[in-house]
């Protein structure tokens, strides 16, 4: 095994170019636990933690560009009042200890169906800005993921950061585990309200191959709120809209059984966090 | 591989490091150091906690290479010669040390926290020590111990 080491985004974008089946390890949350229990092997590992700018983040007209080497500690302490959601879905993560090493970047490197960064992205409409020595492009959160741990990055691409919209709305974020900390989602789910635009985004993780969006949710639940005038009257929806709200949301899942949970009680999980999610980050709307 | 880092405010230097090793083996077994406990090796019990340029983190889950240049330091670090630093005191006269495997961490974890908050609520305790698992006590002496030390913190800055 090499270890590769650059100093600099453009040194890092060269060696990921040579060396498409270098492993990049950030935070190393996830990848050394894989190497200590020799899950993978790979050629290379290449080191991103002394590439300065992937550490970094920026505002550009209403839009945070994260670098994706950012941690979730950063986002809390730096980023809760542009990215509320991101925020509350950072404390989340781990334990302090894994939130001081772990990034953004690397949650969607990784691409793991409960990444706890993924359903609040799809819910603001992020995007993944992809890089390699031929350029760049960005790529929306809900086309970045196209499998359990895949994603739509080429080998010789590494991330640089993604584009997260700053709040014009509430945002909440739900997950149910069996502890507050050292959790992975059994089922996640998010929202955004967009004032701006009269729309909801949702997003959910742990219910299907891929972290989504629930589409038809979000159509039924902006169109009621619209035709009701609720988003000027900021009064509350009808218990009725709510629900469909909730089962609209569980539709969207294609969950399986497996040792954190079934299939069904991940369905009924999300319909419970999608009632409440929308109920707290309707009432902070209502406070606004 | 080679790696040079700064450990407990000395230069140290391992060789023939292999490159997925994390610092906790090198620390462990290539220098001598073996405070910080092996346990989880995936970042769960926290019992490999050290400090990295000044943040707690896990041993196991940081590369070795990545570690190269970087300041680390280990509950052996936190004494001061032979005297124990206010927190491992505190740890010991609360009982909060049964089998000890899990104290190291929890003795860095707490460390961290009270240089960030002078008096933490029981919530900010059970908050910041939340990645460091104790399969011995229970928690109370722990929380017992963080209170105490905390208070002692206190007193010394009133005093």
């Amino acid at each position: 095994m090499d270890f590769l080491q650059p100093t600099s985004w453009l040194d890092a974008l060269a060696v990921k170019s040579e060396r498409p089946e270098a492993m990049p390890i950030a935070g190393g949350t996830d990848v050394m636990v894989e190497l200590n229990f020799d899950v993978r092997r790979p050629a290379a590992l290449l080191d991103l933690t002394r590439v300065p700018e992937l550490a970094e983040w920026a505002v550009y007209d209403g839009r945070v560009r994260l670098g994706a080497a950012v941690t979730y500690t950063q986002v809390i302490a730096e980023l809760t009042d542009r990215l509320p959601g991101l925020a509350i879905a950072s404390r989340t993560v781990g334990s302090p200890q894994i939130r001081n090493r772990g990034t953004v970047g690397g949650n969607l490197g990784a691409a793991s169906p409960a990444g706890d960064s993924h359903p609040i992205l799809l819910a603001v409409d992020a995007e993944v800005e992809a890089a390699s020595v031929t350029g760049t492009r960005r790529i929306p959160v809900a086309e970045f993921f196209t499998g359990v741990k895949r994603h739509a990055l080429r080998p010789d691409e590494l991330i640089a950061a993604v584009w997260v919209p700053a709040a014009t709305g509430p945002q909440q974020f739900c997950k149910i585990g069996t502890r507050n900390a050292m959790v992975i989602a059994v089922t996640a789910f998010a929202i955004a309200l967009h004032p701006e635009r009269r729309r909801v985004g949702t997003g959910f993780g742990s219910a299907a191959a891929t972290p989504r969006p629930a589409p038809e949710a979000e159509e039924f639940l902006s169109q009621a709120l619209a035709e009701e005038g609720l988003w000027e009257s900021r009064a509350a929806p009808r218990d009725s809209v709510v629900r469909r709200f909730g089962e609209l949301v569980a539709d969207a899942a294609s969950p399986i059984d497996d040792v954190r949970g079934t299939a069904g009680y991940r369905r009924h999980g999300l319909q419970v966090m999608a009632r409440r999610a929308f109920t707290w980050a309707w009432n902070d709307y209502r406070k606004a | 591989m080679r790696v040079t880092c700064t450990v407990n405010g000395e230069r140290q230097q391992a060789d023939d490091v292999r490159e997925g090793e994390s610092l906790l083996y090198v620390l462990r077994e290539r220098m001598g150091l073996p405070g910080s406990k092996n346990a989880c090796e995936q970042g769960e019990c926290g019992s490999c906690t050290v400090y990295l340029d000044g943040a707690p983190v896990c041993a196991c889950l940081v590369a070795a290479g990545q570690a190269q240049g970087r300041d680390v330091v280990t509950v052996e670090g936190l004494t001061e010669g032979e005297d124990l630093d206010p927190v491992q005191e505190a740890f010991v006269e609360a009982g909060a040390v049964q089998c000890g495997f899990c104290t190291p961490g929890l003795v860095v974890a707490t460390h961290d926290l009270l240089r960030r908050r002078r008096r933490p609520d029981d919530t900010e305790v059970r908050e910041a020590l939340a990645g460091n698992l104790c399969r011995c006590t229970g928690y109370e002496k722990i929380l017992d111990a963080v209170r105490l030390a905390a208070d002692r913190a206190a007193d010394r800055v009133a005093g």
